[in-house]
C-alpha cells in the first residue's frame, strides 16, 4: 500500500522519484492495447513481446509499456519504439523477434512495418511525421501513448494531479470557475453549453448536497471518442472531476459508463481505487480539507440515457426516461439536488486549463469554440481512428489531410457529424470550419464527436432511413412526437425507398420534422429530424430520383435497382450461374452470354461480385 | 409572486405554479390528455404546448410543466402552437384511428381525414400517456402496473404480462384513462379488469344486498387506516 499523499510537497516528491525512474536510458516499447486494437490481436502481441524479452533476458533492460488507444485504429496493432519515436503498424506476432533484434537493440528501421502515406505512397518512420498525426493537436488524447492507464504512477510522472494540487490548495472555487469561464470551454457532449457558466449556476444553486457526474454513456453509432479517452487516460477525467467538484462544492461524484465499454469500466475502476489509495480521493485530499468520493455506475445500454435527465433517472435506479428541463439540473438534478453533469472529454480538458491557464487554452480554436475536439473518424475513409483537432479546422483537412481521403479512390459524398441526431454535410461544405456554431448553422451538430464519412456508393435517402430506424428503436417512448413521429417518418422512408413515394412525401417530412424539433420532450426527439432535414437540404435530387423516377442513383435501395447481363462483355463462363442463390441465371452454352430471369432475382449482388469481366450491369 | 402575460392578459401568480394551472384557474382553455390535477405533471402527450417568449428567446414548451416566470409572455394559440398541436393530433389519430375521444379531438382541430396513409393507421385505444400507471403509483399507492418496453413498443402492463398481483381492483386506472383504453366490467359479483388480467370478488352490502366494491380494495383501505373489521359491511348509500 502506498503512503497517502498529504500535501503538495508529498505529491511533488513522489513525482520527482517517478520521473527519475522513468528517465533511465532504457529503450521503450509502447504497445497500444486500446479497444479498437484488440480485435487485431494486440493482447497476444503484447504477450509475445513479453515472452521474447524474457527469453532474451531483457525484461529489466527494455521497458514495455501497455497503453490505451493511439488513435490510428485503422492500422492496429500499433507499436511505438523509443528512442527515435518509431511507429510500427499492423504488427504481427512473427515480427516480434525482428523488432527486438533489429530496432530495439540495433536501432535499425524495419521498412515493411512502417506507415505508408496513402496520398504520397511514401514510407514514414516517425510518428510525428505521419500525416494522420501532423495536423492534429492531441492535447487531451496525446498522453495516451505516454502512460499505462492502469498505473497512477505513470500519470503522476507526466505531471498528473498537479492541476488538482494547484486548484484545491491554491485557488478559491470562484477563481477556478472564473478560469474555466474565461477559457471558453464548452460542453463536449453535444449541445456545447458553456462549462464555466454551468459550474457557476450549480455552485450558486441553493442546497448543501451537490453532485458532479461524468457522462460516459457514449452511444452514437460509430463513435468511440469517450471510450478511447476513458480507457486510455482515466486519471485525466478523474482529475478534472475532482477539480470541478471542489469548484462547485460537491462531495460526491458519479461516473456513468455504458456497460458495453468493459475496458473503460475496468480502467476507470482501477483509477478510482488508486486515487483513493494515494489520497487523491476520499477525506482531506492533499491536506486541503476537501472531501470527495466517486462511484461508478454502469448503464444498461439505452441510447437515451446519454441525455442528462434520463441518465440521472437511471442513476436513481429508475427507468432511464428524460424529464423536462424547465428547472435546470444544476438546480434540481440527481435526487432533486443541484447536479453538474459533463461529458468525459469536457472533464479531461479541465486539468489542462488549470495547469496552463485560460489564456493558453484560448489560443486554439475559433471565436465561439475554444480548444480542441476529439472525433471518431470512421466510414469510407483511409485512416479511421480517433483524432483530436483544433476547433476551426475544416472538414476537408480532417477528411483528406488527416483521414487520408476516401477509400479505394472513390468520390466523397457526405460526412455526418454528431451521431444519429447530426446532419449529413455535402462536398460543397468541405471548407466549413468545424466548431459548435458553424456545424449547427449548416444543420448538423458537434454531438459527442462522431464523424462518419460516406462515399459515392452511399444512398443518402437510405442513410436518413438508417438513422431514423436507429432512433425509432432508441426513443424512450415517453413523449408522443418522438415515439409516434419518428415511426411515421420511417414509414415515409419505406415508401420512398420501395418505389411507393409520392410528391407529397418531402413536404410531409418537413412538417413532421418541425413538430419534432419544437415539441419533443428531450434532445433525442428534438434533433432526430436532423439527418432527414440535412439530406433533403443538400441531396434533394436523390430524393426526387427515388420518388419521381423510382431510381436509386447510388444503387443501394434494393426495390429500385435491377441487375442485368451486359451481353457484349459476358463470355458465358457461368461463374455467376453457380453462385446465384436463386438460380435466376441460366447457362445457354459456351461463349454465349448467360440469361437472367429478373423475376427470380433477389438483388443480392453476388453475380456482380463474382463476375471478373464486369458483365453484370446495375441500373 | 410574479407578473406575466397569457394571450395578452396580465396575471400574477406564485412562482411554483405552472402555466397550465394559471390558465385553467382563469378560464383559458388549453387542451390536455395526459394531465390530471391529482397527479404530478408528466409531459407525455404534448397537447398542452404553448409558445413562450422571454427576452429574445422564443420557444415551444409544455404548459403542464413550465413554471411561470416574471415577464414571461405566453401564447396559447399562436400559429406555431396551432400547427404543432395539429400535427400532434394527427399522430394521435394515426395511432388511435377508431378511438372516439381522439376522433372528436381531431374534429375540433379541423382534421377530417388523417394525413397518414390508410394502410399505416392503427386501431389502438391507448396512447401511452401513463396516467393509469402514475395514478396507481401516486394516488392509490400500490404500483400494480408499470410502463414496459421502450419506444414504439412501450405500453402500460402488469408485471411480466401476467395477472397483476398487487392490483386491488379499485379501478382508478379505468376512471382516469382519457381514451377509454382500460376495459373494466362488474358482472355477477365479480370485477374484471381485462388489461391487467385480474378479477376480484365484490363485497355485498349487508343492508341493500348490492355489490359495491372489490373486497381486496376494501381490505386494503381498512388495514391502511386501521378500521374495524365490520367497517365496510354496509355500503355508503345505506350508511
Amino acid at each position: 500500500m502506498p503512503n497517502k499523499l498529504r500535501s503538495k510537497e508529498d505529491l511533488e516528491a513522489l513525482r520527482r522519484e517517478l520521473i527519475k525512474e522513468r528517465k533511465s536510458d532504457r529503450p521503450l516499447i509502447a504497445v497500444c492495447n486500446g479497444t479498437a486494437c484488440r480485435p487485431y490481436g494486440c493482447l497476444q502481441l503484447t504477450e509475445a513481446i513479453k515472452q521474447e524479452l524474457s527469453k532474451r533476458g531483457l525484461e529489466k533492460k527494455v521497458e514495455l509499456r501497455i497503453t490505451g488507444c493511439h488513435g490510428l485504429c485503422e492500422k492496429g496493432p500499433i507499436v511505438i519504439i523509443q528512442p527515435g519515436d518509431m511507429f510500427y503498424q499492423q504488427v504481427k506476432l512473427e515480427d516480434v523477434p525482428e523488432i527486438l533484434s533489429e530496432t530495439v537493440i540495433k536501432g535499425t528501421v524495419i521498412d515493411r512495418l512502417l506507415h505508408t502515406d496513402p496520398v504520397t505512397d511514401k514510407k514514414v518512420v516517425h510518428r510525428d511525421e505521419i500525416p494522420f498525426y501532423r495536423k492534429q493537436e492531441r492535447n487531451v488524447l496525446g498522453n495516451n501513448v505516454e502512460i499505462n492507464p492502469t498505473k497512477i504512477e505513470d500519470y503522476i510522472a507526466i505531471g498528473g494531479y498537479a492541476a488538482l494540487a494547484k486548484a484545491i490548495l491554491g485557488m478559491k472555487p470562484e477563481q477556478i470557475i472564473e478560469e474555466i469561464k474565461s477559457s471558453g470551454l464548452r460542453g463536449r457532449g453535444g449541445a456545447g453549453f458553456a462549462t464555466g457558466a454551468k459550474w457557476e449556476s450549480c455552485r450558486h444553486a441553493p442546497g448543501d448536497i451537490k453532485y458532479v457526474i461524468v457522462n460516459a454513456d457514449e452511444g452514437d453509432p460509430g463513435a468511440y471518442a469517450n471510450e478511447g479517452l476513458l480507457s486510455g487516460n482515466p486519471h485525466s477525467v478523474l482529475e478534472g472531476l475532482i477539480i470541478g467538484a471542489y469548484a462547485i462544492g460537491s462531495q460526491q461524484g458519479y461516473v456513468y459508463v455504458r456497460n458495453e465499454y468493459p475496458l473503460a469500466l475496468a480502467n476507470m475502476t482501477i483509477a478510482l481505487n488508486q486515487a483513493e489509495q494515494f489520497g487523491l480521493l476520499g477525506k482531506n485530499i492533499l491536506g486541503s480539507g476537501f472531501d470527495f468520493s466517486v462511484r461508478i455506475n454502469r448503464g444498461g445500454g439505452a441510447f437515451v440515457c446519454g441525455e442528462s435527465t434520463a441518465l440521472m433517472a437511471s442513476l436513481e435506479g429508475k427507468v432511464g426516461e428524460p424529464r423536462a428541463k424547465y428547472v435546470h439540473t444544476v438546480e434540481k438534478g440527481l435526487w432533486n439536488r443541484p447536479s453538474d453533469l459533463n461529458n468525459v472529454e469536457t472533464w479531461a480538458n479541465v486539468p489542462l486549463i488549470i495547469n496552463k491557464g485560460a489564456d493558453w487554452y484560448r489560443i486554439l480554436g475559433t471565436e465561439g469554440s475554444k480548444g480542441t475536439k476529439i472525433f471518431s473518424l470512421v466510414g469510407k475513409i483511409n485512416n479511421t481512428g480517433l483524432v483530436e483537432v483544433p476547433m476551426g479546422i475544416t472538414l476537408r483537412e480532417i477528411i483528406y489531410d488527416i483521414g487520408g481521403g476516401i477509400r479505394d479512390g472513390k468520390k466523397f459524398k457526405a460526412v455526418q457529424t454528431g451521431g444519429p441526431s447530426g446532419g449529413c454535410l455535402p462536398e460543397s461544405l468541405l471548407n466549413l470550419p468545424v466548431d459548435f456554431d458553424e456545424l449547427s448553422k449548416a444543420g448538423s451538430m458537434m454531438g459527442s464527436g462522431g464523424m462518419i464519412v460516406m462515399d459515392e456508393t452511399t444512398c443518402m435517402v437510405d442513410i436518413a432511413k438508417y438513422f431514423l430506424t436507429f432512433l425509432e428503436e432508441e426513443s424512450c417512448g415517453k413523449c408522443l412526437p418522438c415515439r409516434e413521429g419518428i415511426k411515421r417518418m420511417r414509414q415515409v422512408f419505406d415508401e420512398i425507398t420501395e418505389g411507393r413515394g409520392s410528391d407529397k412525401n418531402i413536404e410531409f417530412l418537413e412538417q413532421l420534422s418541425a413538430t419534432l424539433v419544437d415539441s419533443s420532450l428531450c434532445g433525442l426527439g428534438q434533433t432526430a429530424p436532423n439527418p432527414v432535414l440535412t439530406t433533403i437540404r443538400y441531396f434533394r435530387d436523390e430524393y426526387e430520383a427515388h420518388i419521381k423516377d423510382k431510381r436509386c442513383p447510388a444503387g443501394v435501395c434494393k426495390t429500385l435497382i435491377h441487375y442485368y447481363i451486359i451481353e457484349e462483355k459476358c463470355p458465358g463462363c457461368g461463374i455467376c450461374v453457380k453462385e446465384c442463390p436463386q438460380e435466376a441465371i441460366t447457362f445457354v452454352g459456351k461463349k454465349k452470354p448467360v440469361v437472367m430471369d429478373e423475376a427470380k432475382c433477389i438483388k443480392c449482388g453476388v453475380c456482380s461480385d463474382v463476375c471478373k469481366m464486369g458483365a453484370i450491369g446495375k441500373r | 409572486m410574479v407578473t406575466f402575460k397569457i394571450d395578452g392578459r396580465e396575471f400574477k401568480a406564485e412562482e411554483s405554479q405552472t402555466i397550465l394551472q394559471v390558465a385553467k384557474e382563469n378560464g383559458i382553455d388549453i387542451p390536455t390528455l395526459c394531465h390530471h390535477e391529482a397527479i404530478e405533471p408528466y409531459g407525455a402527450c404534448r397537447l398542452c404546448i404553448v409558445e413562450v417568449a422571454k427576452g429574445r428567446r422564443n420557444r415551444i414548451v409544455t404548459s403542464c410543466l413550465y413554471p411561470v416566470e416574471e415577464g414571461l409572455d405566453v401564447k396559447t394559440n399562436s400559429p406555431r402552437v396551432m400547427s404543432n398541436r395539429k400535427m400532434l393530433v394527427e399522430l394521435l389519430l394515426a395511432r388511435c384511428s377508431k378511438n372516439k375521444v381522439i376522433n372528436e379531438l381531431a374534429l375540433q382541430m379541423g382534421i377530417k381525414q388523417s394525413v397518414i396513409r390508410p394502410e399505416y393507421l392503427e386501431e389502438e385505444d391507448c396512447m401511452v400517456c401513463g396516467l393509469c400507471v402514475r395514478t396507481c403509483e401516486q394516488v392509490v399507492g400500490v404500483s400494480a402496473i408499470s410502463l414496459v418496453n421502450r419506444g414504439i413498443t412501450k405500453e402500460p402492463a402488469s408485471p411480466f404480462l401476467e395477472s397483476a398481483r398487487d392490483c386491488i381492483g379499485c379501478g382508478s386506472c379505468y376512471y382516469v384513462c382519457p381514451t377509454g383504453a382500460i376495459k373494466m366490467e362488474d358482472k355477477n359479483g365479480t370485477r374484471f379488469i381485462y388489461n391487467w388480467k385480474v378479477e376480484f370478488k365484490l363485497k355485498k352490502c349487508k343492508i341493500c344486498g348490492n355489490y359495491w366494491a372489490p373486497e381486496k380494495q376494501l381490505e386494503y383501505i381498512r388495514k391502511k387506516w386501521n378500521l374495524p373489521e365490520d367497517f365496510f359491511d354496509i355500503c355508503p348509500t345505506c350508511k
